[in-house]
């Protein structure tokens, strides 16, 4: 009895070790020539995979529909960081609230602000609403360093895309001249959806909107609509009785009829505000993945355009 | 009088630097509006410097708009003077100040605290400090004093995935004893951290961290973390000779259960010399073992994250400490604490949360303090905090079955002053 008992404990362990040494073992190797890359946010994703095709494998860290400003810094991330070639951050002080702790315990040398393989897509993009004399919390969550949001210009996103694609040139000289034709070719591409998207937005040209959050000022600028209001008082500050009262005299007053609210906010003072004036709420993704639909970069302002169309058009 | 002419010659020049800096702000100001007419991508498109293509000159130099005022205007003597000093400023670490205002009101025989006091304000300072380094300090001053709370240098390019801190800093044991109080979700500490582990300030030492990640079965991070400390933390651990080192371990594992919803599990080690003997015969010789647990689980659906989540955490602690019995013999105080805590966000500003305590007392297990309390917080924003506590203590007495009932209100407000660096999740 007893040493029957024993073989099968003795069993038993051997089987616990040889199932534990699977688990255990490191996963299978990546295709070993792929470039692994990280980014911020899904259209930082986007343009990453625009210029490196099948180069690279790319994966966001924030969701398409998840505010850019909270995200929970997961260990779960760490692993992904840690395998890591290139992180691409928006910068800006966007991320500043989660990902320096990511980073810093990701152990992975490569990753580190300033290593080679940490990029800043704002070094390429041009910044709006950059704060000029003192910048206090008196205004709200201000972000110093200019509008964190600069993703939603196509030309930004050119521009970044070209950073990206240089970058990735530096790190596989062997494949420049790939990066290089795949960026033209995204080029291409994008200035002919460009040009269809500003023909699509050029009757609606210099429409008043209000938005939730001030994540719309490279978007307003090319397209040329014109944000007067917002329903947050300040950056980050949910909204209160006074400054929605305003608000609503400021809508009545200018016939203002379209509220853009981004996913990832409550829409109950939005949609009371637009009980008292007779608009419309609109929610409108500022990011890839923000709707189903909505998987990459040009599909992004394909389906903002057209909600926008449609909202201009119900409430003219 | 070639003092005076030495005068005026400084004076003028003065006069002509001013006369400089103001063009150049009314420059940089132009060059702001001028950055405004805009450049449609379809008819011409121009990259920031690197690419120059078929080149449209009205294209705004997107790089213009972010340089600050003295570079757009192209560096006279003037610009890179002022240039010079304020970027050197660039170089300042992230400073900032939390305050921490607590008040006291209701009965409290056995802890006792003020009516009203600033507790601590935490002055923060971080910075990069070269391409293979961080460090973080904060400095606590409290009523009484100030004190390191942490101060570390970590190595983030370490070899072999290794992640080592150097410097005085919070030991990782659990959950509680990692996190500064002003990111605690309540205003006291649990009564298992006074009672077990060192009190308010925990494990908290001059030592060295090494952790690195382990492998894991798919869908888990695990990791693991190695530390030892000089030996000195508050009321638990002493180090009476210079080889009187405490070590600490501590191993965690994670796994996101969807999307919105998480489990993180701890379990943790200290070992180090029972403090308050240095009047035994050999001190040395005595040790306080520390072994937890600790278990959370995190709710918060991506789409509502701000306004909406839930977080459960419980932590259980075992002490075994080497003292001398009141008789002066050599004896091991086995006790036991935990506590559990809940806390829901109800909407963007307001959180409502409770907790359970349960302790025995490290140096005579015999007592044992029970409390609860009943915890509401409000955000005006992010950066300050309004908090209310109900506490309930049912708190022993030190003989053996005698307890006096303890009924608080605790109240604080926190503000936060710069740029505090985000705390690990």
């Amino acid at each position: 009895m007893h040493r029957c008992s024993f073989r099968t404990r003795l069993t038993a362990v051997v089987t616990a070790l040889a199932f534990s040494t699977t688990l255990l073992a490191p996963a299978p190797t990546r295709a070993a020539n792929k470039l692994q890359i990280m980014t911020a946010t899904t259209d930082l994703a986007s343009l990453a995979q625009e210029v490196g095709g099948d180069k690279v494998d790319v994966e966001s860290i924030a969701r398409g529909y998840q505010d850019p400003h909270f995200v929970d810094a997961k260990p779960s991330f760490l692993l992904k960081l840690k395998r890591a070639d290139l992180l691409i951050v928006v910068g800006l002080e966007l991320e500043i609230g989660w990902l320096p702790p990511l980073i810093n315990q990701s152990t992975n040398p490569k990753i580190q602000v300033a290593a080679p393989g940490y990029l800043d897509a704002s070094r390429f993009a041009k910044i709006l609403e950059i704060p000029t004399g003192q910048v206090t919390r008196a205004e709200g969550d201000v972000h110093p360093l200019g509008n964190p949001h600069y993703w939603l210009d196509p030309e930004n996103g050119l521009r970044i895309a070209k950073g990206i694609s240089d970058k990735l040139s530096e790190m596989r000289p062997g494949d420049a001249a790939y990066f290089a034709q795949r960026y033209a070719d995204f080029e291409q591409r994008l200035k002919q959806a460009d040009e269809r998207w500003l023909a699509e937005m050029k009757p609606y040209a210099g429409r008043k909107i209000v938005t939730y959050h001030r994540s719309w000022p490279n978007f307003a600028e090319h397209f040329h609509l014109n944000v007067v209001g917002y329903v947050e008082p300040r950056p980050g500050i949910p909204p209160s009785p006074q400054h929605t009262v305003e608000l609503m005299q400021l809508m009545k007053r200018e016939g203002i009829k379209v509220i853009v609210v981004e996913p990832y906010f409550d829409l109950k003072t939005p949609n009371a505000v637009a009980r008292e004036t007779g608009a419309q709420v609109l929610v409108l993704p500022p990011s890839v993945g923000g709707e189903k639909e909505i998987t990459d970069y040009f599909k992004l302002f394909d389906y903002d355009i057209s909600k926008l169309k449609q909202a201009f058009d119900a409430t003219h | 009088m070639k003092a005076l002419e030495e005068q005026v010659r400084t004076l003028a020049e003065e006069v002509a630097l001013l006369r400089g800096e103001l063009k150049a702000q009314r420059d940089a100001k132009s060059m702001d509006t001028a950055t405004e007419s805009r450049v449609l991508l379809a008819s011409s498109h121009v990259e920031p410097g690197t690419l120059a293509s078929s080149a449209a000159p009205a294209a705004p130099e997107p790089v213009a708009s972010q340089v600050p005022q003295t570079q757009a205007t192209g560096g006279t003597q003037l610009q890179t003077y002022g240039g010079a000093t304020s970027n050197a400023k660039l170089l300042n670490p992230d400073i900032s100040l939390i305050g921490d205002f607590i008040g006291n009101f209701g009965h409290n025989n056995v802890t006792p605290s003020r009516a009203l006091e600033l507790h601590e304000s935490e002055i923060g300072m971080q910075a990069i400090i070269d391409p293979y380094s961080r460090a973080d300090a904060f400095f606590s001053f409290g009523e009484t004093g100030v004190s390191v709370e942490e101060a570390y240098a970590t190595f983030t390019s370490l070899p072999a995935g290794l992640l080592l801190k150097v410097g005085k800093m919070r030991a990782d044991f659990g959950k509680v004893n990692t996190i500064h109080n002003h990111a605690l979700p309540y205003i006291d500490r649990p009564l298992v951290t006074n009672n077990l582990v060192g009190g308010e300030d925990g494990i908290d030492d001059a030592g060295m961290s090494l952790s690195r990640f382990i492998a894991a079965p798919k869908g888990w991070f695990m990791e693991g973390t190695a530390q030892v400390y000089r030996g000195d933390s508050d009321d638990l651990f002493t180090s009476y000779r210079r080889q009187d080192l405490s070590v600490v371990g501590h191993l965690r594992g994670y796994r996101d259960l969807s999307e919105s919803t998480n489990l993180d599990l701890g379990i943790s080690y200290a070992r180090g010399n029972s403090a308050g003997l240095s009047f035994a015969p050999n001190p040395s010789a005595f040790f306080t073992n520390l072994y937890g647990a600790d278990a959370t689980l995190r709710w918060k659906p991506l789409r509502r994250a701000i306004y909406k989540n839930f977080l459960f955490r419980t932590e259980l602690f075992w002490s075994a400490r080497d003292q001398l019995s009141a008789l002066n013999f050599f004896e091991t105080q086995h006790a036991f604490g935990m506590y559990s805590s809940a806390e829901y966000r109800l909407n963007r500003r307001w959180t409502v949360g409770g907790r359970f305590d349960r302790s025995g007392r490290a140096m005579n297990a015999n007592l044992t303090d029970t409390g609860f309390s009943g915890i509401l917080t409000y955000w005006p924003s992010e950066f300050s905090q309004i908090r209310g506590q109900y506490r309930f203590g049912h708190l022993a007495l030190a003989t053996p079955g005698d307890f006096s009932l303890a009924n608080e209100f605790l109240f604080q407000f926190l503000f936060v002053m710069g740029a505090h660096g985000a705390h690990p999740f």
